[in-house]
């Protein structure tokens, strides 16, 4: 009786079922540092992947190579099987400092990727309304983010991603501004996103409760150079009430074989 | 029974809500801003009751040469002959001056070329240049526009190149995650991130198109408000000296606010305070 499916690197190069996003040989080296070595990873389709690691392992420069915002030294990303270099519309980002425009409201921030798509204004306007609503913002579209506490301003940074319908979100550490309480509500909230959207999402964190909470695949990254250093898939049934997720045998039991894992790396 | 009971409460919380009223009517900003107007009317009527110098005229007086300045028409001539300077070298600044703040701050090369002629002419008395302009351009509508241009230009240039440098780069970012081009980012982000400053910039610019306006024709062409200004002066007619001089100031202030209206409803809405 195993808490979750530990898998290790040899295992890796076993072709993956499925992956909408494949990485392979992925460096990245910043003057003298070097952030990623010879990543190879796939990230099923549908699945909720995260990256998880210490500080300064390199998990955002990792999800902004597959966002194509950073270019890599070396290596490849392919989505949906074609290699991408650049941002597509295929991928949407949710950022860690939110990044909303403060001039525009809650309604102009949703729809903002699609307005720099083009879209005719009336029609993002009803996209955006519609996640919006997803999102639990209802009542909120002619606010400013300023109006907005830090959990419903990251809600505003997922509708906008949300609206695009890319295939795959990609989430840098998207409740790291925000308050414990919220947190655990939004963590609530993507769960049932998540099942409901069909999308694959890669979440970038460093918390080992909110990876094993929210997630179907935790990859673990060992710093400085960044490389995978396991895989591992917490088998935990989500259906039922979350404060009971909590307190689940497999959960507690993942959460700490994690942090034995990790803790060599913290000193 | 009942009824008195009623009429009892409704007097006993009437009373504190007049009075309630009357501080929100005194928090409101239009009202404070009357208030601080008449305070500076009443010390400066004082100043000249006193007087403080011969050449230092009353409130009042000042006001009635205004009214009579305005009667017989020898204000509204020279603000035509002024504003028209004025009103071209502004916007001829203030579009160049974006255009050249924005290309610098987000071009190397034009950064290097252009910024160090601004900071110098920022630095330097430009004032002093006015009577060069002279030589080059006469004394007509050019010279003054030129004036206008030379104080108002380099301010606007550099407060949107400073404002341009420091967008904020989270939102570039983000712009080209969702596959932004580089011209969307420019309008869509650059432009409304610098709005606050580039209009702070825009404000010292107009104050300094009228110090520019003004200075040119006392300096070179003795037309328009200037001329108004020397005229009274050398006729003892202070009043009407200070007439002058306080509708310039008086214009200059409403152009600012009228600026500051822009700003808030087309650019930083979300600024706009209830
Ligand atoms: N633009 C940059 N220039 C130089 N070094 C950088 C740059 N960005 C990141 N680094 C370095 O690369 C390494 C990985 O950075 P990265 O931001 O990807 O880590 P991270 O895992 O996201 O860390 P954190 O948990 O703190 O967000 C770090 O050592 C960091 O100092
Ligand atoms: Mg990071």
């Amino acid at each position: 009786m195993r808490a979750a499916v530990v898998r290790n690197e040899t295992v890796m190069t076993e072709p993956a079922v499925d992956a909408i996003v494949e990485v392979r040989g992925i460096s990245k080296t910043y003057g003298s540092v070097e952030a990623l070595r010879e990543i190879d990873l796939d990230f099923p389709r549908g699945k909720l992947t995260s990256l998880l690691g210490p500080s300064g392992c390199g998990k955002t420069t990792l999800l902004k190579i597959i966002a194509g915002l950073i270019e890599a030294d070396g290596g490849t990303v392919a989505v949906n099987g074609k290699k991408v270099s650049a941002p597509g519309p295929e991928r949407a980002f949710v950022f860690q400092d939110f990044a909303l425009l403060p001039w525009a409201t809650v309604l102009r921030n949703v729809a903002f990727g699609l307005e720099l798509r083009g879209t005719a204004k009336e029609e993002r306007e009803t996209t955006a309304r519609r996640y919006i609503k997803d999102v639990g913002l209802a009542g909120f579209e002619d606010k400013y983010p300023h109006e907005l506490s830090g959990g419903m301003r990251q809600r505003v940074g997922l509708a906008r991603a949300l609206c695009v319908d890319a295939d795959v979100l990609l989430l840098d550490e998207p409740f790291s501004a925000v308050d414990e309480q919220n947190r655990r509500k939004f963590q609530e909230d993507l769960i049932r996103l998540r099942t409901n959207q069909n999308k694959t999402f890669i979440f970038v964190t460093h918390s080992i409760e909110e990876a094993v909470y929210i997630s179907d695949r935790i990859v673990l990254l060992s710093p400085r150079p960044g490389r995978v250093s396991r895989i591992i898939e917490p088998q935990i049934d989500r259906s039922g009430d979350p404060d009971r997720i909590h307190r689940d045998r497999h959960y507690l039991d993942t959460v700490e074989e994690i942090w034995q894992g990790l803790k060599q790396y913290v000193e | 029974m009942a009824a008195q009971m009623q009429a009892g409460g409704a007097v006993s919380f009437a009373a504190p809500s007049r009075s309630s009223q009357a501080v929100r009517l005194i928090e409101r900003p239009i009202v404070l801003r009357l208030l601080s107007i008449a305070l500076f009317a009443a010390i400066w009527q004082i100043a000249g009751l006193i007087p403080v110098s011969f050449a230092f005229p009353t409130f009042s007086d000042t006001m009635i040469a205004f009214v009579t300045m305005m009667a017989d028409g020898s204000l509204p001539t020279a603000y035509v002959s002024t504003l028209q300077p004025l009103i071209l070298g502004v916007i001829l600044s203030t579009f160049v001056g974006v255009g050249i703040g924005t290309l610098c701050g987000l071009w190397r090369p034009g950064e290097w070329l252009l910024i160090p002629v601004f900071i110098v002419l920022q630095a330097a008395p430009v004032a002093a240049f006015i009577p060069l302009v002279t030589f080059i351009y006469g004394i007509g509508m050019t010279a003054k526009t030129l004036a206008v241009i030379i104080l108002a230009l380099p301010v606007i240039v550099l407060n949107t190149y400073k404002a341009v440098r420091n967008v904020n780069e989270s939102l570039l970012v983000m712009s080209r995650s969702f596959m932004g081009t580089r011209w969307q980012e420019v309008i869509k982000i650059v432009l409304p991130d610098a709005s606050p400053v580039i209009f702070a910039g825009l404000r010292l610019g107009v104050a300094a198109g009228f110090v520019g306006v003004v200075l040119a024709e006392l300096l070179i062409t003795p037309t328009g408000i200037g001329d108004l200004i020397t005229f009274a002066r050398s006729r003892a007619d202070y009043a009407g000296m200070y007439a002058t001089i306080a509708s310039v100031i008086a214009l200059s202030t409403v152009t600012l606010v009228a600026l500051q209206w822009i700003e808030v409803r087309v650019f930083r809405p979300e600024k706009r305070g209830d």
